[in-house]
Order: structure tokens, then sequence, then C-alpha cells
């Protein structure tokens, strides 16, 4: 098992035809996502890929099934495509666009709402590196090759240092189940606790890696719902320890405005949810496999 | 982005914000044509910097005569401003604005937010204005007000009224603070705000309701669709380098250590950062030279962090997805030769392509130090700082 994605998803890339998708789509099919078409508005009937080209969302999911995208789409307009997937039924929604308005992500959030929860799109990012089911299906711009099947769920904000978290637990020899980049807006699709409920409900699961950074109430509400939800252990880091106050670093999200913003603060806040937080950057891995060496003895535990 | 007071209100005012008469000026001659200008008998000269608290910091200077505002204006131009918010260094006062002085029978603060709990605008008032908001929150909590609005909807008139009710304004009151909230609301949805702050709003003693100091800050990514914004965009408030930055589409922050940093992404360059103050260093900047990261965007940083008089080492740490190591290799390279590098350099390279990077810098001939991982990168580069530049590192790191 793993979440959102597998082999057997149906997907088609919004902004099909541009030349980041286009080189994404040929790295996600080589690595076994079934990609099925695309969208490029005006492009409808042309064939790109060796795969259907749509006008509209609605045409490509009546044509193909697709029940998952992955929008490649210029921030101005990134918005309405997001929404266009959620109204064509679309259940997965990747957004890897960065410089969305973060009033358009405002709206973007009531939109999906207006939808029952049983047919609700899931949307990851924007701004973000996307998802990978490890050795199965890749929705995202990241590189491959780095992940490897195995009992780890991890979760970030950053792309790149979710590859070097990813490294380091493949240098130790410990695997994947699912990755997923939230993103670094302020506002984004799907927040750290969507996805620990995800990873506590997937059997394949044993234990969940959460990379946070500065800015925002996300790394808290998730040290919260870990502490009341969670069964599995949670291993924490919060980057950006020296990050000055009311500066953006490099992420629309990444700014420390108001009190629990800091990174130390957040650290704090995990570990006094009885997470536990890698002490530096460079023991993201090791972190992991202290925790689940003390894993089987937590089971045993539970099972008297 | 940030903007001026004065600018704030120009916009404000716009939206049927009520604010003092006034003027901008940029000397002492054009302050007192100024005061004319507008008339009555006393006026407060601001020193326009993109900083709150410059009351505190001697930056507005409340006058009853010509003579008075002229001399105002002749200290505050060139004067450098230091508040809690500019840092040690401060700013330099450019522009003047000049405004009415009222007298002031109430306080409010008001604020409108994008709040990334409820992810939508959110009003926060208190009746206790003229401080900061996390002072409020510290000392009368109880007082504050705070109204979530539905964007679908947009700010609604009981809204506006519940929170004026619960600010205890009179009913007269009620209804100018109404107009001014509904125009606030407006201004940050039709400008793309992400911040507006009015503080203090006052109550003068005839009964006017009246914007005093106003802080707008707005969405960089919305900044393409409103180009009447990002025009008053004032580049003497940005550190140069972060200005130049912008221009090549590199995120840089200007930072107070030895030690520049050129990594991919933002979340890595953070951590790497975390990781050279865990090894005894001090990081001289944030800088995320994104994910296509060509040898143009790689040389361009290079001369970015090394226009910092401070630099003595620097780190590169990119872990390559699209962009392959190879690729990076040579930019950096190129970048290394084109600067005629002086400084210790440490290159860490890791994902698409890694073998192929190592060689390139190996065969290079320059004196490039490499490391494997994160830990070697960040050792490494602190350990090749020169014996005065260790010292400044831990003494910047103080505890």
């Amino acid at each position: 098992m793993s979440i959102l994605i597998d082999e057997n998803t149906p997907v088609i890339v919004q902004g099909f035809t541009g030349d980041k998708a286009t080189f994404h789509a040929r790295e996600m099919i080589a690595y076994g996502t079934s990609i099925v078409g695309g969208v490029t508005p005006g492009k409808g009937g042309m064939r790109h890929l060796d795969r259907p080209v749509f006008n509209t969302v609605k045409e490509a999911v009546r044509q193909t099934g697709a029940t998952a995208s992955i929008i490649f789409v210029p921030a101005a307009f990134c918005a309405d495509s997001i929404m266009e997937a959620a109204n064509a039924g679309i259940r997965l929604v990747v957004t890897i666009t960065d410089g969305i308005p973060a009033q358009d992500m405002m709206m973007v959030k009531r939109y999906l709402f207006r939808f029952p929860k049983e047919r609700r799109t899931t949307l990851i990012g924007p701004n973000c590196a996307g998802v990978i089911s490890a050795g199965k299906a890749m929705l995202g711009i990241m590189p491959g090759h780095i992940y490897s099947r195995g009992s780890v769920g991890l979760v970030t904000r950053s792309g790149t240092l979710g590859y070097e978290a990813a490294s380091q637990m493949n240098a130790l020899g410990i695997g994947q189940t699912t990755s997923v980049g939230i993103g670094g807006d302020p506002i984004n699709g799907s927040s750290f606790v969507d996805m620990l409920k995800l990873f506590e409900e997937d059997p394949e699961t044993e234990a969940v890696m959460m990379i946070g950074e500065i800015g925002g109430p996300q790394e808290a509400e998730a040290s919260l719902f870990v502490k009341e939800n969670m069964t599995k252990p949670v291993i924490g880091y919060v980057a950006g320890l020296t990050a000055p106050k009311g500066r953006r670093m490099g992420h629309a999200g990444a700014i420390i405005s108001a009190f629990g913003d800091t990174a130390a603060e957040k650290a704090e806040i995990m570990r006094s949810a009885g997470l536990v937080v890698a002490p530096s950057p460079a023991e993201l891995g090791s972190s992991v496999a202290a925790a689940l060496a003390k894993r089987p003895s937590r089971r045993k535990a539970v099972a008297q | 982005m940030d903007i001026h007071e004065y600018q704030a209100k120009e916009l404000l005012a716009g939206f049927g914000v009520a604010i003092p008469r006034g003027g901008v000026a940029y000397s002492p001659e054009q302050a007192v044509y100024r005061a004319s200008e507008i008339g009555g008998a006393r006026w407060a000269v601001k020193a326009q910097i993109h900083s709150g608290a410059r009351g505190k910091a001697g930056g507005i200077k409340l006058c009853a005569n010509e003579d008075e505002v002229r001399q105002a204006a002749k200290l505050l131009l060139g004067k450098r401003l230091v508040t809690h918010q500019t840092g040690p260094e401060g700013r330099v006062v450019h522009r003047l604005y000049v405004e009415a002085a009222v007298p002031i029978e109430r306080e409010i603060y008001l604020g409108l937010v994008l709040d990334r709990k409820s992810e939508r605008i959110m009003v926060v008032a208190s009746a206790q204005g003229g401080m900061e908001i996390e002072e409020i929150a510290k000392n009368s909590p109880d007082t504050i007000v705070r109204e979530v609005v539905e964007p679908a909807v947009g700010m609604t008139a009981f809204q506006a009224r519940e929170v004026a009710f619960g600010l205890g304004l009179t009913p007269a009151q009620v209804s100018r603070t109404v107009t001014t909230l509904l125009g606030a609301y407006r201004a940050f949805r039709d400008l793309d705000a992400t911040m507006v702050e009015i503080n203090p709003l006052v109550v003068t003693g005839d009964g006017q309701v009246l914007a005093l100091d106003c802080k707008m800050t707005f969405d960089d990514n919305a900044m393409f669709r409103r180009p009447n914004v990002s025009e008053l965009r004032d580049y003497a408030e940005e550190d140069p380098r972060e200005a130049q930055a912008s221009e090549y589409g590199l995120n840089y922050v200007a930072l107070e250590g030895n030690i520049g940093c050129i990594i991919n992404g933002a979340g890595l360059a953070m951590a790497t950062m975390d990781m050279i103050k865990h090894a005894g260093g001090s990081p001289a900047n944030f800088l995320d030279v994104g994910g296509g990261a060509s040898p143009d965007r790689v040389a361009a940083a290079f001369r970015l962090v090394l226009s910092d008089p401070n630099i003595q080492a620097m780190l590169v740490n990119i872990f390559a997805g699209i962009n392959r190591c190879d690729w990076v290799a040579q930019g950096v390279v190129q970048a290394a030769r084109e600067t005629e590098l002086r400084i210790p350099l440490v290159v860490r390279l890791a994902g698409t392509n890694v073998e192929e990077g190592r060689r390139i810098l190996r065969e290079s001939g320059l004196p490039i130090i490499t490391a494997d991982t994160l830990a070697e990168a960040a050792d490494r580069v602190v350990a090749a700082l020169p014996a005065s530049g260790k010292a400044k590192a831990s003494a910047g790191n103080g505890s």
C-alpha cells in the first residue's frame, strides 16, 4: 500500500504541451505513472507523447476516466485550472506551480469545499515537488531514483529538503511508502494533518517523518494531531533556526510573523507533543532509524 | 512588498478611509510649503521609512509653526533612523510626510490580515490602539475583537458594526468606523494586500474617525496584476543585493555571518544554514537558486554572494533533481573562474548525475573542497574559515 497514488491511478497533465510539463510527463511515464492524457485549451484533438490532448478537464475525464491530475499551468491562470479539475470530478490534484497569488488560493480553498466530502478533491501544493509512491508512481518533479520502497511515510513543505531526507534514509537502507511535498505557500491545499491521517490509516506505513519550516500554524496543529490520534511514531524537523523575524525565506509562507512561527518554538511544540525531533538536518535519516528500531518492542507491548 | 505610510494612506483614501490632510516632502522648503497648503496651526512631520515604531525612534516631530516644520525636516532628512524593526543598521530618511496634527480623544487598533489558520481575511481590532498588536495581545488580550470574512460574500456591514460596537464606540463613531472597515477590506481584496494595519485609528475631539498611521503589505505573487501598487516599490528601502537578486529571479536574504551560501530549494537552504550554525559557523545569507540552476544563474548567485564584504568562505549545496549535477558543476567551475574566487569554496552535490558532477569539479584544477553529505559540507566550510573568521563566528553565536 501507499497513499494518494499508485501505478494504477489514471493521471492527466494540465498544461500538457508546455516545455516543463512535457519534460516531467516523460519522467513520470518512465517511472511507471499511468499518464492517460492531458489538457491544453485550444489543442484538443492533438496527440502529445503518444497520448490524447483535450480542451477541457471535463472532456479528458469523460474520455479517459482519469481520477488524478498534475498541474503545470502558469501562476496567473493556475487557480482557475485547479477549480476546473475539482469541478470535473478529479479526486487528486497536484499543483507544482510556484507563485500563485495568496488570495487566489483563498478562493480555491473555498471552492473545493463546495463539493460534498465524498467527491471532494484533495489538493496537494501549490509550490511543491509533488507526490511519489516509491517504486509505483510519481506525480511530481522529484528525481525518482532517490526513493526506494519501504515503510516510512514522508511529508515535507520543501521539495529539496525532502530529497535530502529520502537520501539519508536510503543510505541507511530505509525506504518509503509515499513521499508528499505539501508546498511552501501560506495557503496550501493539504496540510500536514491531512497527510498524517492518511499515513496513520495506511497499513504499510510504520512511521512518518514530517519536515516543516518557519511560519504558519500547520506544524503546531500537526503536533496536536499526533499526540491525540497517531499510533505510529512521528519524527519531526523544522528548518530555519537561523531565519530572522519578518523576512521571507524563499517560500512565500516561510516568514516569522507571529508567536509560534520560529523553528525553535515549533520544534519545542513537536517535542512536547511526543514527537522525536531530529537534532540537526544531517540526522534526519538516523533519527528515523532510531525510531524504527524502537518500534517492535512497542508492538509487543500493545499485543500483550 | 511594503510601501510607505503616505502611499498606504493615499490608497486607502481611495476606498473611503478618512485620513488627516497631508502631503509628501523631499526638502525642508517643500515641507514648509506643504504645511501652509494644509493650513491649521499644528503639524506632524513624519519620516517615511518602511518601519513602525518611528515615533519612539524620534522620526515624528510635532510642530507649531513654519520654522519648527523647517527645523524638523532638516533634522530628519538624511538621518539614519533605528527602530526595533529596522535592525541596528537602521534606514536613511529620504522622504517626509507633513500632516495636520489632530486632537486625539481615543486610539483604536485596526488590522486586516490573511489568516493562515482560517485561510481567510481576518479583522483584528482593539480599543487599546497606539501600541503594537503583540503588546496588546500580551497586556490586554480581552480587548481584541476578531472577525473572519467569508471571501465569496466579502465583509458585511453587520460584521463591521459588530467590530465597531465591540470597541465601545458611540453610534455616530460606529457608522464612521464601519465606512473605514469596509473601505480597508475592499482595498485589501482589490489590491492583493496581505496586511493592512491602521494603528492608531483615532477618534478626534470633534468626532471624526481618522486613520493616523497606516501600513500595507502586498502579495509579491500578485503584483503582476497590480501595476498601480508595484510602481510604489521603493528600492532605497531594500538591501541593494536583495534588489539585485530579485532581478535575476534569485531569492536572497542578507544575514550577519561570514559564510556565503548558494543552495537550491528554500527548505534545503534553511536546513543548510541550520547545519552551518550547528557546526559552529554563521551564514552570511540565504540564497535559493531555484529548480533550474543553470550555469548563468549559478554565476549570478556567486557574484551576488561575493559582493558581501563579510564573506570569508563559501558553501554550495545542490540536491539536483531536474537540474543535473554535471550541469551545476560546470556552472560552479565557470563562476569560480569568472569571479577569480580567492576564498575557500566547499561544494556538496547530490542527486542526478552526481558522479559526473564530482568529476568535473575534481578535474577543474580549482582548489574546490568537496563534500558528500550535508554534515561534511558544514564541517568543512567552518574548518576552512580563516582564524579571524572562526572567532567571529563563535562570537556571533553568543550563547
